[in-house]
């Protein structure tokens, strides 16, 4: 029941008085409860503040009608600062730290009235495609319990799919959302670079990372971008502009609309049913009067190697903090020696994977090397920004596929770090561009898994991704599924 | 791969800027995994950009200035709340001198 609802249903309920707030929290906790610990969906779950919080708004109805997002729950990715709420980032280093402020997108959410009911499970400092590199274990699949999520966000999108919550916040720094939403079959919106505040959004490559919504209709995602967004002092990268009232553009048609086709992105082997899927959208495009045009982003295939040069070496600057002094774990030491501290705290506190790239980014800033590397790939993420700009000339959405393969085995390219980058091919180039791109589910494919398609927009115009993918699903007239548990 | 990128004793020199301290294990792992991975990474090099300007941020701003007038900040207990070791005003730390 409660974990088929959307927001404005939820939001309905509430109103109406079909269900208290406290019932409905009540309701999801223990579906929680019975699902949590196979999926591991969840690293912490807010049982009792969001039980109370829930009570306050039974007890004062104006507060529940204020709010747009009264009584709702959310789950909030674990690399999000919760105020007194632990938040891990699924890392040893952090395992215990409770911070003592909240990001901005989730204070954003709380004053809308949004419920966390939860911190959902990652890739160790959001180091990942796969949600394996966890320090506390792989989050599964609910589609195919043997199969990765994908990553890094894959708590989120695994909760919103089974039912766990009905929206979630993740981040993306080069394809952290798209890839578990496309995995999971939700949506998942990476917002341009500035539009949401990084303020308490725990830092992996600055010039990258960017918060964004996760949901199961395209109504709940743009409500919830509609709150997270704006200016915010406290981020001197966010922008100062106005944020759309994305809900309320969503069924303006989208007759005339030109898509651009990227044909370096389908010269690539990619997996039959998800080409299928990416045509059989462009169909419905142009039954809708979507035009489309191909056009060439010439230096896509450079961008995993520049994206694995420059988020590294941002990474490696970034968690030069964990150092055992102001916040988290500490290892003990034989002697008291400050160095010795230092070592022994990274090495028992830092998984492999983020070790690996505290490691490729410090070499890449090294004496001798940072030319060579770190400007080199800088140069080449100008590069792919100038295709995306010279694309846009030509159209005004562009239409992807969000991964080469569908979800793998669990543990299948564990052991082959260069693999695991080379799933983020599609996602990687508008990350590092900034550009805004969506995850839209299709439905399943003939396993039984998510199959959808990535839109690109323009800088700041997410607008016109939320009326493609509103206008997409209402004309094949998608109804979101739940994962079925067993 | 015949010719790595990185030998151990690279990798042992970044490990020490990086502070990390890595078993043997890791550092001949470390040194086959981040070579393959460089190795892959050469292929930037397949391109000319000679006169490219470098991306280091996708929205182009600098010097953002605010007015400095002082607020409101955290709280001193709670910014040594998370702290390994404090003595109650400051983080204790093995000592250096």
């Amino acid at each position: 029941m409660v974990e088929q609802w959307t927001i404005s249903e939820i939001r309905s309920k509430l109103l109406k008085g079909a269900i208290s707030a406290k019932e409905l929290i009540q309701e999801l906790l223990s579906y929680i409860e019975n699902h949590n610990s196979y999926i591991n969906a969840y690293l912490t779950i807010t049982a009792e503040s969001a039980l109370k919080e829930a009570e306050e708004f039974d007890n004062n109805r104006k507060l529940l009608e204020e709010k747009p997002l009264g009584g709702v729950p959310i789950a909030i990715k674990d690399c999000l600062c919760t105020r007194f709420i632990r938040t891990t980032c699924a890392s040893k280093i952090l395992e215990n730290f409770v911070p003592p402020y909240d990001a901005t997108c989730v204070e954003k959410l709380r004053k809308a009235g949004a419920i966390i009911v939860g911190k959902t499970n990652m890739d160790e400092f959001a180091m990942g495609s796969t949600t394996e590199h966890s320090a506390f274990g792989p989050t599964r699949n609910p589609w195919d319990t043997d199969r990765v999520p994908g990553g890094s966000s894959g708590g989120s999108a695994a909760a919103v799919a089974s039912g766990m919550a009905p929206c979630a916040l993740g981040t993306d720094t080069g394809g952290s959302i798209r890839l578990p939403s496309f995995y999971c079959g939700v949506l998942g919106l990476k917002p341009t670079y500035g539009r949401v505040s990084r303020y308490g959004l725990i830092a992996f490559a600055s010039s990258l990372d960017q918060a964004g919504p996760i949901a199961r209709t395209v109504e709940d995602l743009a409500i919830l971008a509609e709150v997270i967004s704006g200016y915010d002092p406290k981020d001197t990268t966010s922008v100062k502009k106005e944020v759309p009232r994305f809900s309320e553009i969503l069924g303006t048609p989208v007759k005339g609309i030109r898509i651009g086709i990227p044909k370096e992105y389908f010269q690539h082997s990619i997996d039959p049913e998800i080409e299928r899927a990416v045509e059989e959208s462009i169909k419905v495009f142009r039954t809708l009067g979507v035009d489309f045009v191909e056009v060439s982003l010439p230096h896509t295939d450079y961008g995993v190697a520049a994206y694995y040069i420059i988020a590294p070496a941002e990474a490696s600057s970034n968690l030069a903090r964990y150092d055992g002094v102001k916040y988290g774990f500490r290892s003990p030491t034989e002697k008291p020696d400050l160095m010795e501290m230092y070592l022994n705290t990274r090495a028992k506190g830092f998984g492999a994977e983020v070790k690996r790239r505290i490691m490729l980014g410090t070499y890449a800033l090294s004496a001798g090397y940072y030319d060579a590397y770190y400007i080199k790939a800088s140069k080449v993420r100008r590069l792919i920004q100038q295709d995306f700009l010279k694309a846009f000339e030509k159209c005004d959405a562009l239409i992807t596929p969000v991964a080469p393969l569908q979800p793998f085995k669990i543990g299948e390219k564990l052991e082959d770090p260069l693999a695991l980058y080379l799933v983020d091919v599609f996602t990687l180039p508008a990350s590092l561009a900034g550009i805004p791109g969506m995850s839209v589910p299709c439905g399943l494919s003939s396993r039984g898994l998510p199959v959808g398609f990535q839109l690109l927009g323009k800088y700041f115009d997410e607008e016109i991704l939320f009326r493609l993918a509103y206008a997409y699903h209402r004309e094949i007239a998608y109804s979101p599924q739940i994962a079925i548990l067993s | 791969m015949s010719h790595r990128i990185l030998d151990r004793d690279q990798v042992e020199h970044i490990a020490k800027l990086a502070r990390l301290r890595l078993t043997e294990d890791e550092k001949d792992l470390m040194a086959e995994q981040l070579s393959s991975i460089l190795d892959y990474v050469a292929k930037l090099n397949e391109l000319d950009t000679t006169d490219v300007d470098p991306m280091h941020h996708a929205v182009d701003r600098s010097n953002v200035f605010r007015d400095d007038n002082p607020h409101k900040s955290i709280d001193h207990n709670e910014a040594l709340a998370n702290a390994p070791q404090t003595d109650g005003t400051f983080f204790i730390v093995p000592r250096v001198i």
